[in-house]
This record gives structure tokens, sequence and C-alpha cells, in this order.
């Protein structure tokens, strides 16, 4: 009966044919995510200075050439990775020190320890923003690189968290106690294989915190001083146009510096599924 | 013949390093070894994040003294009173909390069938593919995704120059003539900004449909299929309640996102006030941070309330 409508009987092995109207809002759909970013890549490259005129007047390449002279530019992403690399590197211990307690003891408030975790990131950012604000004046400490790693540090927690406490969760616990009982201390399992272990989660991890804090203006221009990140450089282009061409040169490198850690990242996390 | 070696009596019992005594230590004491684990990430969130936040409500609870500008540090209700009292900012409630509705609802649609086609018919190497195609927008910066549709929707920009191309200028102005959503021009009215807050939040809606539809037990459309149900109604009755706590788990990301942003408003649309852009300029230009503060409440409550409503619908168990 249902073959005769064109649906296979066997429709678990064979894969049914995709309805047109699904296959194009689905298409459509991709479209809107994704074309933007070719619209990024042609204007790194349009000769057109002050408008975003289509189609563009005419190609070169004498932008990237300007932004290597730029020292605020300069200046700009290397706070945000020095700033991006401080809050990883806290991230990362706190994170893992969270997930092994959670993960491998029981305890009053276990479910309320994932919940603090996670809720820097699941409220809106101007509340983090704000409250670190108000609070860090309230106490007159002066907003400086500090205090952006402090923020940053805070919402980045979560993703080395997450990451650390599902590799924990696979790793099965006759691992740790055949190393104890072969006379391995805590800290020698941890090191030998505990660490091995989680390693590339622990990478994975790190590298989406990396992404998080590179990319972050929310919070940052609340807990930020006079100084500048990548992210406040081009917040100031985007409301007041200066440098046009420059910005959109900044937009596609930005674009292609965070590829790289969001696919080793996605790489890592594929591997330990399999 | 085998023989158990015995071990040696000083690095069981009596070790000989600083850290094997340390190990030793914790390991009896098991409740100190989870404070010793436990304490520092602890504190950190509790001191910092959880702090940050009683500061906040504390401050809300000063006041500015409108003649001196100085915030005075007395514990008053004056502040909600103000906040209360002033009917713009119900409308800057109502504008910012619409906004979020408007946009978590065409998210899901947008996203159900993209989540749909990854689920159930792509090929794994494709799905793959298409995985990543969601992902990296999701993660790339933020503010180069706003910028893209700064020069999209730019007059003289690429979206215009298609519309005119294909002929379709007086649809667009007969767009921009509705009232209320409508404007002098696509970047600067509200279909801008609910256009660039959809392209921005897509993905986060996206993944929790995805991983609901691939939980969902093909055996259950089988048996739906077999019992003579055709495919709408399988869909009608079958997929979606199965799948509506994934869309729940979407729309938390969607809708808390759209209530705290405070950029894409500044950016497009014309001048009116979002709720976060609101507290930006309390905050920042009037120096008014209780009132700041108190204002900051309301998108709390209403996530608060939100995030009930979705553990209730199982949203929780999605994510």
């Amino acid at each position: 009966m249902r073959s005769s409508r064109g649906v296979p009987l066997n429709a678990p092995t064979a894969r049914a044919r995709t309805p047109w109207l699904l296959g194009v809002a689905a298409a459509a759909g991709l479209l809107f995510l994704n074309l933007p970013f070719v619209v990024i890549l042609m204007y790194a490259f349009t000769t057109d200075e002050h408008t975003f005129s289509f189609p563009l007047p005419g190609l070169t390449t004498r932008w990237f050439a300007l932004a290597t002279t730029r020292g605020d530019l300069f200046a700009a992403l290397g706070l945000s990775l020095q700033v991006a690399i401080g809050a990883t590197l806290l991230a990362l211990v706190l994170g893992t020190m969270a997930a092994l307690a959670v993960a491998n003891t029981r305890f009053f408030g276990r479910e309320a320890v994932s919940f603090l975790v996670v809720l820097p990131i699941a409220l809106p950012g101007i509340v983090t923003g704000i409250a670190l604000r108000s609070s860090i004046g309230l106490l007159g400490i002066p907003f400086n690189v500090w205090t952006i790693v402090l923020g940053h540090a805070t919402f980045c927690i979560v993703t080395v968290y997450n990451n650390v406490i599902a590799r924990l969760r696979r790793t099965s616990g006759s691992l740790l106690e055949a190393s104890m009982d072969l006379g391995a201390n805590t800290f020698e399992t941890f090191r030998y294989v505990v660490l091995p272990n989680i390693s590339t989660a622990l990478l994975a991890g790190g590298m989406l915190a990396f992404a998080l804090s590179f990319d972050e203006i929310i919070v940052t221009t609340f807990t930020a001083g006079q100084q500048a990140t990548l992210p406040i450089w081009i917040f100031s282009q985007l409301t007041k146009p200066r440098d046009r061409p420059l910005t959109n040169v900044v937009a596609l490198l930005v674009v292609l510096i965070m590829a790289v850690p969001i696919l080793l990242a996605n790489r890592l996390t594929l591997d330990q599924s399999e | 013949m085998a023989t158990v070696t015995a071990p040696r009596p000083d690095s069981a019992l009596a070790p000989r390093s600083r850290l094997g005594r340390l190990a030793n230590f914790f390991y009896v004491r098991p409740r100190l070894a989870l404070a010793a684990l436990l304490g520092p990430p602890l504190v950190w969130l509790a001191v910092v994040y959880l702090g940050s936040l009683a500061g906040l409500v504390l401050q809300s609870l000063y006041h500015l003294d409108s003649f001196s500008g100085k915030v005075i540090r007395q514990l008053t209700l004056a502040t909600y009173a103000d906040l209360l009292s002033e009917t713009e900012n119900y409308r800057i409630v109502a504008r910012t909390a619409g906004m979020a509705t408007a946009v978590t609802l065409a998210a899901a649609l947008v996203a159900f069938p993209l989540a749909y086609y990854m689920a159930r018919y792509a090929s794994p190497r494709r799905k793959g593919l298409l995985y990543l195609a969601v992902l990296l927008p999701l993660w790339s910066n933020y503010l180069v995704r706003v910028y893209a549709w700064e020069i999209i929707l730019a007059k003289e920009g690429i979206l215009g120059w298609f519309i005119h191309a294909l002929g379709l200028d007086f649809a667009l102005n007969a767009l921009l003539q509705t009232p209320v959503v409508g404007g002098p021009s696509l970047s600067t009215s509200f279909i801008g900004v609910f256009l660039v807050f959809l392209y921005v939040w897509l993905p986060y809606m996206v993944l929790p449909i995805q991983a609901s539809l691939e939980r969902l037990p093909r055996s259950l459309l089988e048996a739906s299929g077999d019992l003579g149900a055709r495919p709408l109604a399988t869909f009608r009755h079958v997929v979606l309640p199965l799948v509506m706590p994934g869309v729940v788990a979407g729309s938390i990301f969607t809708f808390s996102l759209t209530l705290g942003d405070y950029i894409i408003p500044q950016v497009f649309g014309n001048s009116s006030f979002f709720l976060g852009r609101a507290v930006y300029v309390y905050q920042g230009t009037s120096g008014n941070i209780p009132l700041a503060a108190a204002f900051t409440l309301v998108p709390i409550l209403i996530m608060a309330l939100y995030l009930t409503l979705a553990r209730k619908a199982g949203a929780f168990d999605a994510l």
C-alpha cells in the first residue's frame, strides 16, 4: 500500500527522498546563515571608501597593506589576545576543578554547582555586565585589564566545565581504582591517568573559552576602563564609522582567525564521541 | 612461580615526598578533598558573580539625588517608585518583550526545516558539514555578523540592489509604510532590527531542535504510519509534541539574548529604546546606577518566569 505512494517499504535502510518544500526551506535557512560571510569576504576588497555600494566599483588589496601600519589596531588585537589567554587559563583551572568535584563525588548541592556555573552565560549579558560594573565601582577598584579578565573568566568557566564533565562521565572509574591499587597517589593518578584522558576535552573547552572571550563585547564594555579590545575597536567603528575600508578588512580577518579554534574544538569533540 | 611483591612499607605507609603525604592526607579525608577541589571555583562564582548580583540588588535600593546628582547610600524604595511611575518604561519593556517574542517565533519557523533536514534526510557526511555551517556562525564574532548586516541593509547596498533588480521596489516601499514596524529605510526600521536579531540568534534555535529530532525514534514514525496516519498527521500528532522541548530550549536562548542585547537596537532601528539600551544609558550617560540596577531586575524576572515555564515544558532535558 505505502510503496504505491512512493515511500519505500524498507524505509529504515533506504534513505527517503527529501520532500522538495523541506529541501528548499532548509537551503534557504542555510543560505541566510552563511551568505553574510560571503558579503564580508567581498567587501574587504572593495575600492569604495565611503559607502557600501553594490555592485562593487572595483577590487583592491591595498586595505590589507594599510591595516598593517595601524598601531591602534595592533594594540587592540594584543589586548584581546592577552585577555583571552588570561581568561582561558583561569577558566581551565576553575572549570576542571569544579568538573572533577562534581563528577567524582556525590554531595549536597551538587545540582546547584552546575546551575551556578551556567548562570553567568544564561542570564542576559547586560545583567552580568552591569552587576560587575556596579560592584567593582562600589568597591572602588579601578577598571583595567584585570577587571576585563575577571569578567571573562566568570562566563568562560562553563565551556571548560561542560567539556571536561562530559569526558569524565565516559571515563571508567575502574581506571582510577586500578591506578590507586598499583600504588599511585591521588596526584600521580591525576597526572598519569586522568589528565591524559581529559586532555582533548581540556583543549576543546579551552578553545571555546578563548573564542568566547576573544569575541565578547557586551560584558567587556562594562568592565573595561579606557582600554580597547578588538571588539571594542570594531564597535566604535560601527557607531562612528571613520575607517570603513579598514573595518571591512578587520571583519574578514577576525572571521578567519576565529574559524581556527572553532574548527579544532569541533574536531576534538567529534573524536571523543566516536 | 608467581610471587606477590609486598608493597614497600615506606611508600605505602609513610610516603617520603611532601606531595605524597598531602595525597594521603586528602585520601583519608574525602570531604576535605572535595572542599579543596570545589572551593576555588565555588568561591570565584559565589564572590565574583553572586556577589555582584547581590551588589546590583543592593544598589537598586539606593537613590540618586536629583539636585546633587550623587547616589545616596541609604536603603529606600524611591528608585522603584521612579521606575514604575514612568510610563515610557512600560513601553520599553513591552517593545523589548514583543521583539523577543517575534524573533523567537520566527527563529523556530526558520530553524525547524533546517534541523529536520539535518536530522532526518542528510547523509552522515553532509550532516557533519551542515553542523559546521550552523556552528561557525554561532561561534563567529557577534559584532562582525552585525556589521555584515550593516553592509547588506545599507541603502546603496546589496539587498537594495537585488530588490531593485527583481523589480520589487514597490513591495519594499509597501512594507516600510506599515505602521509601527516600518520606517524610512530597512536599516532604520524595526524590520531591520528584527532581521538582524533573527540572523544573530538563529543557530541557538537550530541546534537544540536538531538534537531532539535526533533522539526521536524512527519506530514511532513508522508505527504512526502503519496505523494509517498520513505524513502531515504524523508530524502534527507525533513529531511536534516530542520535539517541542527542543524548541522551548532553543527559545530560552533566542528570548534571553534578545532581551539583554543593547548593540543591535543601537546600530539599527530608529532611536527608540530597548531594555538593554535603556539600562546602558541610565548607568552611563545619566550616571543613575540605582535606576539602571532596578531596571535590570526586569529582564531577570522575565527570564525567571520564562525558565519556570520552560522547565514545566521539559525543556531542560533537551538542553
